[in-house]
């Protein structure tokens, strides 16, 4: 059983995290990335059944693909907290010659990136492509990606989704950041997604809806109930429901933190709401 | 002067599929994907063979590419098979994320490169790829002359750990490379020696190159030839050799002139040892619908392109 008090005491930290590197170098996105960090804790600290150390082949074990890769702040984060890099390099995020790009890579050799993403729309295909040689591997483990729900705009998404159910890739689950709001004001306004769930389903997925995204419960119990879905001949849709800038009171509910780092004040209050709880970089 | 036999014309998406056969037999870590076009890219018998090491994925080359990059992800080497136009230009961006800057390790194999795709005409006729595929860091740029040396590459590019981009085409062509022949990636094969032009080609144009060779004989113009199958990197010990003896150069190939084998050609020599180049290629326009003799005809891309180009650079010496 997981330990909640635990893991929320890590988002705690993540959250600090976040807001100090996009403040240190005054860009990068802190919206998307406050709220989604319940769900990359949970992911790397209970659902991933992970290996130590960092294979960029994955054998024998769950492997993540981040589509969308501006949230690298978030990432950067739960990756180094999980042991993937030492936390003091969240001190390098954006900078000259560093391994944390602005958007994450494996051309720099951070450990635990297996593929480039920030260009939207290519997480599931890659994704799909891993899933396939886990079983001709023989590989029982199972696929994960994220993506947000702007990123759904993109058309080669839908190819991937069509592939996916087409050819019962049912060792696959991929989350869609479900937040409602994207660069230009709200989803809604700028090009409305309609029915996901009901897209999803059409398309042949099993769809599991997390109402509570930013609850780690609630993702904990939606992520085993996803989990069992898997060898079904289907894959998998996790809908997260998650309030973008969760956690700093003047980033939620609106569009405008997306990629916007706070000013001294601003990450001055937003740290005063989360404690230190692991010790900063 | 060599003497090149053709011992019956042969089209090199054949070769293609001839390698890709051979690489399912010989390494199981090979796998194929296709985006709808496998009879045309000659992958039925890999697909055949080895149904669960084949993805049709329907017509969705953008699905297509980051497939192929997550399949390395577990040790597999993917060869994806589409025409060249959508192996390239429709796709630019995901092999560009995906595959290049990921550092994949994607074989990308395209058919129906250049005009003499034929009839289809000009929105299936890439004369860009080289230079969208050759400005990717990091990618190694293929481009076959006949059957032979195609099946080579493809067998060869297997060994080589990183993204290649392999042209070929559809029309029979000669086939004059040794059967069974090795393929350095990187490394020219020099075919012809020559004192007064060296004729550096690529793909289709090598065997019209050995045409133009004869001719020139004839005319009293000792012509160099050089085959450059890779034209990323680029072997340029083997241009400058050549180029000392002859000082002067005809670069062709069955491409846009801007961002070929010509340009690159070009910066080799501006660099080490600046001299005439004559540029036998596309003139920076689209295709037409035509058979591939009368396109490579009005566009001037054959033997006879190349005798008027070399005869015009050896004059400007």
């Amino acid at each position: 059983m997981a330990d909640i008090t635990q893991l929320e005491a890590f988002v705690t930290q993540v959250r600090r995290d976040i807001v100090r590197q996009v403040h240190k170098v005054n860009s990068g996105h802190p919206g998307g990335s406050l709220g989604c960090a319940e769900f990359l804790v949970a992911l790397y600290q209970h659902v991933l059944q992970r290996k130590e150390g960092f294979n960029m082949d994955g054998n024998q074990e769950d492997i993540f693909f981040l589509s969308n890769g501006h949230i690298s702040p978030v990432f950067y984060s739960v990756l180094a907290r999980s042991g993937y890099f030492p936390v003091e390099e969240l001190n390098t995020f954006r900078l000259l010659n560093s391994r944390l790009q602005g958007h994450p890579t494996t051309h720099e050799g951070l450990p635990g990136i297996r593929i480039a993403s920030g260009s939207l729309g290519q997480g599931i295909s890659v994704a799909i492509g891993a899933a396939a040689a886990k079983k001709l591997n023989n590989d029982n483990h199972i696929v994960y990606a994220l993506c947000g729900d702007g990123e759904l705009q993109e058309g080669q998404n839908w190819e991937a989704i069509m592939y996916g159910s087409g050819n019962k890739v049912d060792n696959l689950i991929v989350a869609v950041d479900l937040n409602g709001q994207q660069i230009d004001g709200s989803t809604d306004t700028v090009l409305p997604l309609g029915d996901v769930k009901g897209k999803f389903e059409a398309f042949g997925w099993d769809v599991v809806t997390i109402e509570q995204g930013n609850d780690i419960q609630a993702i904990l119990e939606g992520m085993e109930s996803a989990k069992t879905k898997t060898g079904q001949g289907k894959p998998i849709c996790v809908l997260l429901q998650t309030v973008m800038g969760n956690g700093v009171d003047f980033m939620m509910h609106t569009h405008a933190w997306h990629g916007k780092a706070p000013n001294d004040e601003q990450l001055a209050s937003a740290l005063a709401q989360n404690p230190e709880t692991l010790g900063d970089y | 002067m060599k003497t090149y036999i053709d011992t019956g014309k042969k089209d090199t998406r054949s070769g293609f599929g001839a390698g890709l056969t051979e690489l399912g037999k010989t390494n199981e870590n090979v796998v194929a994907l296709c985006a709808d076009l496998t009879g045309s890219l000659k992958m039925d018998a890999f697909k055949a063979n080895h149904p669960e090491r084949f993805f049709q994925v329907g017509i969705a080359e953008a699905n297509m590419m980051g497939m192929a990059a997550g399949l390395t992800i577990g040790g597999k080497i993917p060869f994806t098979g589409t025409f060249a136009n959508f192996s390239t230009g429709r796709v630019y961006d995901q092999i560009r994320q995906s595959i290049a800057y990921s550092g994949k390790n994607v074989k990308i194999c395209a058919s129906h490169a250049g005009v003499t795709l034929g009839e289809d005409g000009a929105t299936h006729q890439i004369l860009e790829d080289l230079g969208l595929m050759k400005m990717l860091p990091g990618m190694t740029v293929i481009n076959t002359c006949d059957y032979n040396q195609t099946k080579a590459a493809t067998i060869a590019i297997a060994d080589y750990d990183g993204p290649v981009y392999l042209r070929f085409g559809r029309p029979k062509v000669a086939n004059f490379t040794p059967e069974n022949g090795s393929f350095t990636i990187g490394k020219a094969v020099e075919l012809q020696e020559g004192t007064d032009v060296t004729i550096i080609a690529t793909g289709h144009l090598v065997w019209e190159a050995l045409e133009a060779c004869k001719t020139l004989q004839e005319k009293g113009i000792s012509a160099g030839v050089i085959n450059i199958h890779t034209i990323k990197p680029l072997d340029a010990a083997a241009i400058l050799k050549s180029v000392a003896i002859t000082g002067c150069v005809v670069t062709a190939e069955e491409h846009n002139y801007l961002g070929g084998l010509g340009e690159s050609v070009s910066r080799i020599l501006a660099e080490n040892h600046p001299v005439p180049q004559e540029f036998v290629a596309t003139q920076d326009t689209f295709g037409e619908s035509g058979t591939p003799d009368q396109l490579m005809e009005k566009y001037g891309l054959n033997a006879a392109a190349i005798v008027k180009a070399a005869t015009k650079v050896v004059a400007r010496k």
